[in-house]
């Protein structure tokens, strides 16, 4: 059996398209065998809703009558900086930067770090304004030198995400093996194998369920924050080649993904501001991915379950950091993650997650529907990413 | 029997004041205290859970008031904002008592009061700020 993606997206628009979430389609499979699945359904939607730290805001700015130049200058928004190297009007503020000098953030250690660029993003999204303080030389074609002025998405050409590094195929297992509580990205991670912090939708995570990059590629069209998105690029960082189980699926953190999307199309429900005790700033995002079930290959990678993913059991005490001691302590599944406890050096470990498996399911629910009523189509890749053993 | 979890307000004037020996000895109430923050000469603040029969109970949060003490349910000491959450378990494992726990069907974590010991552990480690604290 084999299908294309004209011809699901003919079934998009009869309306006879047959879709399922990666967790739904896991009792499918189980019932109806892989054969049968895939004759039966199109497509199967993913979802992951986490903290994502290479995120981040390209912004270009309506000029006033009188212009400025930012590109060589610099720009604060809401006091937190943005990158002005670029052209007259067009600034890139990350999600991760910080107001220098302020107290919500530089508040001792371990420090709350409560604002930072993605506050100002999600401020934005919620339909905002925000303190823009800019300034530049001044040149002939831009004689404007200061520029401070309340800005929206109003007083912007364009107002785009751009994350050079989103839904990291499978991650870390956070522990830390020291003897003093540490504050990490992976949270708060308490002494001597005190708790266990994981970050992956795991069964519904996108890259998880299409493991080798069959389908998703450069053009790939996704749900992003409430809008539609795009894969851009391999994310940053992209490793295809870690180790994988008989399944295909990498035992570490693997590929990723670059994506683009409107900012000002977002729902800022799906864009939220994350405050990392003692770590920083960082922003949430949502990702769907549509997966098409072009033949029985693709229907057996997207039934693959909690139980049958692996991730490794890192020591963030004193590995991570220094690249001293073992490297991976255990192999543990999302089922096991998933449970609430699991077992490091003989030790029962309470586990807890940054990636929101309730949303992760509304957001593969959701696309779904999205599917089902005619709303979302298909692509085909224009490029398919760096898969194992490329060159 | 009955059980109740209160946050008592000290004014600066009654802190070097032997309260809670007076609620054990006079009242006859077991005094469980969770949290304490009481420093001489200002405002003081503890979390206690006093069990005992209804008329002692009752005759404890009367003398209590009488001292000038405030007394306020727990519930409003530490609040889950339900709308800021995102259900992402990170609070779950510090949680010593269950008290914020997740449905491991719907995946949605949920707060319960009555088993709150306001630790305050989960505040620093919601990412949302989605737990507060008014202690």
């Amino acid at each position: 059996m084999a299908r294309t993606i004209e011809e699901i997206n003919e079934k998009i628009r009869a309306g006879s398209v047959v879709v399922f979430t990666a967790e739904e389609i896991i009792e499918v499979v189980r019932e109806k065998g892989i054969k049968r699945a895939s004759r039966e359904v199109d497509v199967v939607t993913t979802g992951t809703f986490s903290p994502m730290c290479s995120s981040g805001a390209f912004i270009n700015l309506r000029q006033e009558q009188q212009k400025m130049k930012f590109g060589g200058g610099y720009a604060t928004l809401n006091d937190v900086p943005a990158y002005a190297g670029l052209a007259a009007a067009d600034i890139y503020l990350g999600a991760t930067a910080l107001p220098e000098g302020d107290p919500r953030n530089n508040n001792g250690r371990p420090g709350r770090f409560r604002y930072g660029g993605a506050h100002v993003i999600e401020e934005l999204a919620q339909g905002k304004k925000v303190l823009l303080n800019a300034g530049g030389y001044g040149t002939d074609c831009y004689p404007k030198k200061r520029r401070e002025q309340m800005i929206g998405f109003e007083d912007m050409n364009e107002a785009f995400l751009f994350n050079p590094r989103n839904c990291y195929q499978n991650y870390n297992v956070a522990v830390n093996l020291s003897d003093k509580p540490i504050y990490t990205y992976m949270g708060k991670l308490k002494p001597r194998l005190g708790n266990a912090n994981y970050c992956s939708a795991g069964q519904l995570s996108p890259l998880l369920n299409d493991p080798m990059y069959r389908t998703i590629g450069i053009g790939t069209r996704i749900f992003f924050c409430g809008t539609e998105g795009y894969v851009v690029w391999n994310g940053t960082q992209h490793n295809p080649d870690v180790p994988r189980l008989a399944n295909g699926t990498p035992t570490a953190g693997a590929g990723t993904l670059a994506l683009i999307g409107n900012l000002k199309d977002m729902d800022p429900k799906w864009l939220r501001a994350v405050s990392f005790t003692g770590y920083g700033v960082s922003l949430s995002v949502a990702v769907g991915l549509p997966i098409p079930i072009l033949d029985e290959e693709m229907m057996r990678f997207v039934s693959i379950s909690d139980a049958e993913l692996k991730a490794p059991v890192i020591d963030y005490g004193v590995f991570y950091p220094t690249g001293e001691g073992k490297p991976k302590l255990a192999e543990v599944t999302y089922e096991e993650l998933k449970s609430g406890t699991i077992e490091v050096n003989g030790k029962k470990v309470p586990t807890g997650s940054f990636s929101s498996y309730a949303k992760a399911k509304e957001v593969a629910g959701y696309l779904k529907s999205l599917i089902t009523d005619g709303k979302f189509f298909m692509t085909q890749a224009v490029q398919p990413l760096p898969g194992p053993n490329h060159k | 029997m009955k059980k109740k979890k209160v946050v008592l307000t000290f004014p600066p004037s009654s802190v070097e004041d032997p309260i809670i020996y007076h609620l054990i000895s006079d009242h006859g109430l077991k005094v469980n205290i969770l949290r304490a923050a009481i420093d001489p000469g200002k405002l003081g603040r503890m979390v206690v859970e006093l069990t005992g029969e209804e008329s002692r109970l009752s005759g404890g949060t009367a003398y209590l008031e009488r001292q000038g003490i405030g007394i306020e349910p727990l519930a409003g000491e530490i609040r889950h904002l339900e709308d800021q959450c995102t259900s992402c378990t990170a609070c779950v494992p510090v949680c010593p008592t269950g008290a914020l726990d997740v449905n491991r069907e719907t995946w949605m974590v949920s707060y319960d009061a009555d088993r709150c010991v306001v630790c305050l552990s989960c505040v620093d480690v919601c990412p949302y700020r989605a737990i507060v604290s008014h202690f």
